[in-house]
């Protein structure tokens, strides 16, 4: 027995260092690489196989369809962070490399391996793309070259979220008095927004309570047992995975109206509500696009992708909230690269040369439409200093079935967020030591 | 045949009481320092010295620390990332309010405030034992984790809760490779690896293990329980809070206090069990295990996975697999791998004969 226990110790061994030798990159220069660092496994699988579902199927697509970007086909691999950390950072290492040319980019769709990689990026110079998450600062280009929180930010978002309460309580100047509670995710990702509240609060006079929930946030009853006796007009909702429908059930069992519930997009999925059931009727949520299948380049992905069996997840789940959000993703993304492309040539682009194509976005209505995203994806311009680009969220509202859009693009207040992610940038760049670069000598 | 340790004659106390009594041994130890601290560097590339094998180092770190506490004092503990996270953020905050301090300072001042909260959470020892004891250092994990993430004043006041590592400088240096990375986190585990064993063999470590066998028995031979048992909790503290300052600075860069939650205080329990409770090597090993096996596994499913399973089959399977090899590692040898390897030395020395 001990003999075979050694034995088997030799073929771990051995393929371990079968292993460590990096698999011959294939000399096909036409190829573009893009890491997929997915979670399948762990509390938050949903958002992981819709997110990156979604975008492997738009990437397939678009070589399918269109013989890849230009001509340069996009490759990629996965790699299992299970949402944790340490694991990105080490998936972040294994896949920067690979392909002719290295990682075009980085989607890490997690606000903590963001923040453990958008430093290692910027050294790497590989774009870090936080679309819809991360560190809001990073908007400021000039202390974050590398790092990309495009189309919108949670502070942006924010102030989205307070204008729409404003719209239903009929003004903004209706604020004053109100009591709202801030129900989050007790991580990097939902203690985002405390500061952009409070200062809120103070210029719209509302009263604002925050209340973490734990990972992975099963346990909320004192929570709203709590929010109950506070009795608030209204409640935000910043969670993540399975906090999100407990967190209404919670709500219908003290009765509080999920009318008055506004959450976040990482609140806001189809798989968020289901579970909660009838309980879910009526919760709003904002997005930075819509769910549903209606749209040509869906049609396109069920055509050259889905129809042939080589989906990425299982049909039923395409137009879903995540899988939409993959499909921004990859829109954008593929964007990004054509842009750069046009300065550097049509042929594989290292991360550096995406970089600028990211920086040099603009995403016009005409060209959405004509990618076939008309409604799903907002106009997007960025610059050197302005890496979120556009910033303006809709608002759904879950009918028990699907979702339900119940307003038009809603900008952020970008006079609130700007200087307070400005403050936050200088902040770091002074503890890190970083000169900002001077953005009126870019082109 | 090779290692046989025939005709080596100890003359004197000193070399009978050496860390490596046979020459063999001596020499392999000093040609895997060579190995790590040379060959390495030069042959490994930033992928592996980056993200493999420093991290590996550093819970090796974390795993000694808690080898002293629980493997060789006998005391179960589950506040292993809690002390870690003193460490970082410790580290964090000596570096940006205390500028002044050289670095290496900071990171044994970090391994010292653990020291102390440990000590503070290792009270209980003296009243309580066991799986009791294991729920009160619980208690710590969880304390130390809420404080983190709601007292703003250790985060430098950041929005989201998250610190970021400062630039590192070691005597005018600046440490930002992998490279330099992994030698300064190599240095540090290995003096303090060379020190654990020795502590272990010494009067205070042989106290730790009369405490473990049967407390009562070691009090009435004149072993001190109470400064016995603080004496573990402090060092396996500090062990430990080094560790944590090494996991910011030389791996991750950022932390957040989800980072030291208890799903890292069971990985590192898990380490020791495998790789052998009451063992210094044994942490080595079973920090091994623990890391390299789920990246050996999401490589192997990445190199075989295209077009054979799906993805998510794949990627579940990886889970099974691992949970299986552990349940397997624990049925045919339950003293870990560190015995396992012992065994393998015993054999060695009988080889080619065997009887």
């Amino acid at each position: 027995m001990k003999k075979s226990v050694l034995a088997s110790l030799a073929i771990g061994a051995g393929l371990l260092a079968g292993a460590s030798t990096p698999s011959p990159v294939m000399a096909q220069a036409m190829e573009q690489f893009m890491p997929i660092p997915i979670y399948r496994t762990g509390p938050y699988a949903a958002g992981g196989t819709g997110y990156f579902g979604g975008f492997m199927d738009y990437m397939a697509m678009v070589n399918a369809r269109d013989n890849g970007v230009n001509g340069v086909k996009m490759i990629w691999e996965e790699c299992e962070t299970a949402y944790d950390n340490a694991r990105g950072v080490e998936c972040y290492e294994r896949l920067k490399g690979k392909g002719p040319t290295g990682a075009a980019m980085f989607h890490p769709l997690s606000t903590g391996i963001t923040y453990s990689t958008f430093e290692k990026g910027t050294a790497d110079k590989v774009p870090v793309v936080s679309m819809g998450y991360g560190r809001g600062d990073a908007m400021v280009g000039s202390v974050f070259p590398y790092t990309f929180p495009l189309v919108t930010t949670y502070w942006s978002q924010n102030t989205a979220k307070i204008k729409f309460i404003g719209m239903k309580e009929g003004g903004m100047d209706k604020l004053k008095g109100k009591k709202l509670v801030n129900v989050y995710h007790d991580s990097a990702y939902g203690k985002e927004t405390i500061d952009i509240l409070n200062k809120q609060a103070a210029m719209y006079g509302f009263e604002i309570k925050h209340f973490p929930v734990a990972h992975p946030g099963l346990d909320q009853k004192a929570i709203w047992l709590q929010i109950k006796q506070f009795a608030p007009d209204w409640v935000i909702l910043r969670g993540w995975g399975v906090m999100n429908p407990t967190a209404i059930k919670e709500a219908a069992r003290i009765g509080f109206p999920r009318e008055k519930m506004l959450g976040v997009w990482w609140s806001g999925s189809e798989e968020d509500m289901r579970p909660a059931g009838t309980a879910a009727k009526g919760f709003y949520a904002a997005g930075f696009h819509p769910a549903g299948k209606n749209f040509p380049v869906l049609k396109d992905i069920e055509k050259f992708v889905q129809s042939k069996g080589k989906g990425n997840i299982e049909a039923e789940r395409m137009g879903t909230i995540y899988y939409n959000r993959g499909v921004v993703t990859g829109i954008i993304s593929m964007e990004a690269i054509r842009t750069a492309q046009e300065k550097y040539g049509k042929k594989p682009l290292t991360g550096e040369q995406v970089q600028w194509g990211l920086e040099h976005l603009n995403l016009t209505a005409a060209r959405i439409k004509a990618l076939g995203g008309e409604g799903l994806v907002q106009p997007i311009k960025t610059s050197c200093n302005d890496h979120e680009g556009g910033g303006a969220v809709k608002f759904q509202q879950w009918d028990g079935e699907k979702w339900t859009v119940v307003s038009d693009w809603i900008d952020a207040d970008k006079s609130l967020v700007r200087p307070l992610a400005e403050e936050s940038a200088a902040k770091y760049a002074k503890e890190k030591g970083i000169t900002p670069r001077d953005c009126s000598k870019e082109m | 045949m090779l290692y046989r340790e025939a005709g080596q004659f100890k003359t004197s106390y000193q070399k009978d009481q050496a860390i490596f009594p046979i020459r063999q041994d001596r020499i392999a130890v000093w040609a895997l320092l060579l190995a790590v601290f040379i060959a390495v560097p030069l042959l490994a590339d930033d992928y592996w010295l980056g993200s493999i094998i420093t991290p590996l180092l550093v819970l090796s770190l974390a795993a000694i620390g808690l080898n002293i506490l629980t493997g060789y004092a006998g005391q179960l503990s589950l506040g292993t990332a809690g002390f870690m996270a003193v460490g970082a953020f410790a580290a964090y905050n000596l570096n940006i309010r205390v500028p002044e301090l050289p670095l290496i300072v900071d990171f044994l001042l970090a391994g010292v405030f653990a020291a102390m909260v440990g000590m503070v959470f290792g009270l209980p020892s003296l009243r309580i034992k066991g799986f009791y004891l294991a729920v009160a250092t619980l208690a710590a994990q969880f304390f130390i984790e809420w404080v983190f993430t709601h007292v703003g004043w250790f985060t430098n006041y950041s929005s989201s809760g998250v610190i970021s590592a400062p630039p590192m400088h070691i005597l005018g240096m600046t440490i930002d490779t992998a490279v330099e990375k992994y030698l300064l986190t190599l240095s540090v585990v290995a003096v303090l690896a060379l020190g654990a064993k020795n502590m272990v063999r010494s009067r205070i470590g042989r106290s730790w293990m009369a405490v473990r066998d049967k407390d009562i028995s070691a009090e009435v031979i004149g072993v001190p329980l109470l400064s016995t048992k603080l004496s573990a909790f402090g060092i396996s503290s500090f062990y430990c809070g080094v560790a944590g300052a090494l996991w910011t600075y030389c791996y991750l860069g950022t932390v957040e206090p989800a980072a030291f939650d208890l799903n890292r205080s069971f990985q590192v329990l898990f380490m020791i069990i495998i790789g052998g409770v009451g063992s210094i090597l044994g942490s080595f090993l079973g920090a091994g295990f623990i890391v390299l096996l789920p990246i050996l596994l999401n490589n192997i499913a990445a190199m075989i996975g295209h077009g054979t399973l799906q993805a998510d089959t794949m990627a579940n399977l990886e889970h099974i697999i691992f949970g299986g090899l552990i349940i397997f590692f624990l049925i045919v040898e339950p003293h870990g791998l560190a015995r396992l390897w012992q065994i393998a030395k015993e054999k060695l020395r009988l080889w080619p004969f065997p009887y």
